[in-house]
């Protein structure tokens, strides 16, 4: 059982319906936070519906392409016998 | 009837009966110890115990309360886990370190005074660096040093810093911190080096991925949240913790990125996660300094789960570097699927430990208005779900294949891993019995709809993010440089410096010694013998035979009666007495 449920996330053959899976359940998300009710919250975002799905995609976005540039561009990322 | 154990004491003393035990007893030993240590909390009610009156200063070995008691139960819980980790183990070094170092925190953690707090502190620093001694491989051996120079450092800081605060206050006794004592900064110092935030962190993910594979998974456990702690109880509400712990969070997300080596990952993420922490008790509110205290059970429990699974792998595979790693969910999914329990509680899935934790800091400091740290730690919990959950699973069991089909890890090893993620979903379920630990009253409801929503859609459009930048998230064979750099080139700096200019400079004043110097030394010392000769010895004698006529003089007046002596010497007393006295008026 574990291992056919890990399978279904490794193997190839598998790529297809999981990217549909994927796809369902980001539909659901978003759908679900327009239908929940909110309280009116701290901050302006806190009563916009969709506002997670939104930040969360933008910080991903940030993090890997200013992370990958300071390491690149920025010099952090060295060759392994740097201390060597 | 005993009315109290120090559970850190039953480590210690239990650390020197390792060396005796042998075999099975010794195996059984090291999990008696854990399950006592938990009894010894769950039976502990708040007050001062074990009060000891050392050089005239009160030290307070078992100072309880709500506060103590939360990190103990969390400390015993996790030495039980990480024992049954190391069951297999057969050295017992690694042992007898382990429990000294969980010793060291549980003093640490009932520490009523700072010579107490001291004392536990730096034997935590020395138990440890021997976890990465023991790995025995050159790199873990300069990498121990390393961690172990820049911890007596911070015990240096810290005792500086103790010792101006009792100038100013008068007092050993251990609580918030007066901001206007000179030690204030010098202790903090101290303590925010072992919660490793930055520039002070690079000790940590230097040093942990070195550490042999169980030993990891006590460092990663104690080290920093000691300090979470001890942070709590001396600096709560201090400002700059709050822009200290959010900077943080997103530093060890951003080197996360740039990581190759699977724990040293993972140690990034104990930074980001500390972050959160540190955050809490800068803000200060009673909702704050609860989301950091429940914050570091949780992650101490998570993140330990996160190090065995990873350890599981290099235990198996012998490979560390997640280029060389992939495809090996076929052959452990079972390693696979606990590793996740652990990554969906760091990155505060719904029903998983860190989503009914996090969140407290980040409503606490939503509550108090702080809108970039609100946006800034949210932005973290992304980074936190697409290293630990997404790219350090992909690149390690999945991803490009490998070739490496590895048995699962050691029954041992999986059952620990399954004791911590039925604690990581238990605590996300039902976090009720974790709520009624936090020191002060919980009036915080982590299930309501609108948070559960725009969680989920952080955690998915995350993962939106992960499929669709992929390409670019590729781990790359390189290292990061760090603030270790610091010390590192510098320490080489130093030797060279030492060994070029320093050495040659030597070599001249020696020989310039051996030639001209050495030489009008001997001319002097001719001269001098002289002097000594005809003008020192004749001063000499002459002080001798005044000193030999005072001393006849002084015999004459000796009678040689005992009752003559002893009345000289209580009129001496008396005097002394009486001299001391009137200063002190």
């Amino acid at each position: 059982m574990i291992a056919k449920i890990v399978r279904f996330f490794g193997d190839e053959e598998h790529a297809k319906r999981r990217r549909k899976l994927l796809y369902a359940i980001l539909l659901v998300v978003v759908a679900a936070d327009f239908l929940v009710p909110r309280e009116h919250g701290d901050f302006f975002w806190d009563d916009l519906p969709g506002w997670g799905a939104f930040y969360g995609f933008i910080s991903c976005g940030l993090i890997v392409y200013v992370s990958k540039f300071l390491g690149h561009q920025g010099g952090l990322m060295v060759d392994e016998d740097h201390y060597d | 009837m005993i009315e109290w154990v120090h559970p850190g004491l039953l480590f210690i003393f239990g650390a020197f009966l390792i060396t005796l035990l042998k075999g099975r007893a010794r195996q059984a030993f090291l999990l008696l110890v854990p399950v006592l240590a938990i009894f010894a909390v769950a039976s502990m009610s708040p007050g001062d115990y074990g009060n000891v009156t050392f050089t005239g200063r009160d030290l307070v070995f078992g100072h309880v309360d709500k506060l103590s008691i939360v990190f103990a139960w969390v400390f015993t819980i996790m030495s039980l886990i990480g024992m049954v980790y190391a069951f297999h183990v057969k050295e017992p070094g690694e042992h007898v370190a382990a429990f000294l170092y969980v010793g060291g925190s549980l003093g640490v953690v009932f520490a009523g005074d700072y010579f107490t707090l001291f004392m536990f502190w730096e034997s935590m620093a020395f138990s440890s660096a021997y976890l990465v001694f023991a790995r025995n491989r050159p790199r873990s051996v300069r990498a121990g040093y390393r961690y172990l120079l820049v911890h007596v450092t911070g015990g240096v800081f810290l005792m500086a810093g103790i010792v101006l605060n009792y100038l100013h206050t008068g007092s050993f006794v251990f609580g918030a911190v007066d901001p206007d004592s000179t030690g204030y900064y010098l202790i903090m110092t101290g303590f925010i080096l072992n919660a490793a935030v930055p520039p002070l962190n690079a000790w940590l993910t230097d040093a942990y991925p070195e550490a042999t594979v169980t030993g990891a998974v006590f460092m990663c456990a104690f080290t920093t949240k000691t300090a979470v702690y001890v942070l709590v109880r001396g600096f709560p509400g201090a400002e700059i913790l709050i822009w200290l712990g959010v900077f943080m969070a997103l530093y060890g997300v951003v080197y996360a990125v740039m990581e190759n080596d699977a724990r040293r990952l993972l140690a990034y993420h104990i930074v980001s996660q500390v972050g959160y922490m540190v955050a809490g008790v800068g803000i200060g509110t009673e909702l704050a300094l609860n989301g950091s205290t429940s914050h570091a059970f949780s992650h101490i429990i998570y993140k330990a789960l996160l190090f065995m699974g990873a350890g599981a792998v290099i235990y198996m595979t012998g490979r560390s570097k997640l280029t060389e790693l992939g495809g090996i969910y076929r052959t452990m999914p079972v390693t696979v699927c606990l590793y996740m329990i652990g990554a969906f509680a760091i990155s505060a899935f719904p029903l998983f430990s860190g989503f009914v934790s996090k969140s407290m800091v980040i409503a606490a400091a939503s509550g108090d208005n702080l809108a970039t740290a609100t946006l800034l730690l949210t932005m973290a919990s992304s980074g936190t779900f697409l290293h630990t959950g997404l790219k350090l699973p992909y690149y390690m069991f999945f991803g490009k294949d490998s070739g490496l089909r590895p048995k699962e890890p050691p029954l041992n090893m999986l059952i620990a891993m399954g004791m911590a993620a039925f604690l990581c979903i238990a605590i996300g379920v039902y976090p009720a019995p974790l709520y009624d630990l936090l020191p002060y009253a919980v009036d915080f409801e982590p299930y309501t709809s609108a948070h559960v929503t725009v969680s989920l859609g952080i955690l998915m459009f995350t993962l939106l993010g992960f499929v669709w930048f992929l390409k670019d998230l590729d781990p790359e064979n390189t290292i990061s440089l760090d603030t270790d750099w610091f010390y590192r080139k510098g320490a080489k700096a130093f030797m060279w410096l030492a060994r070029g200019p320093v050495a040659s400079y030597e070599a001249v004043v020696a020989e310039l010694a051996n030639t001209v110097v050495l030489r009008s030394l001997f001319a002097t010392a001719r001269r001098g013998l002289w002097a000594d000769i005809n003008i020192v010895d004749a001063i000499v004698n002459g002080v001798a035979s005044t000193i030999m006529g005072w001393g006849s003089t002084l015999r004459k007046m000796q009678t040689g009666t005992l009752t003559h002596y002893a009345v000289a010497m209580a009129a001496g007393i008396v005097i002394s007495i009486l001299v001391f006295s009137l200063r002190a008026m």
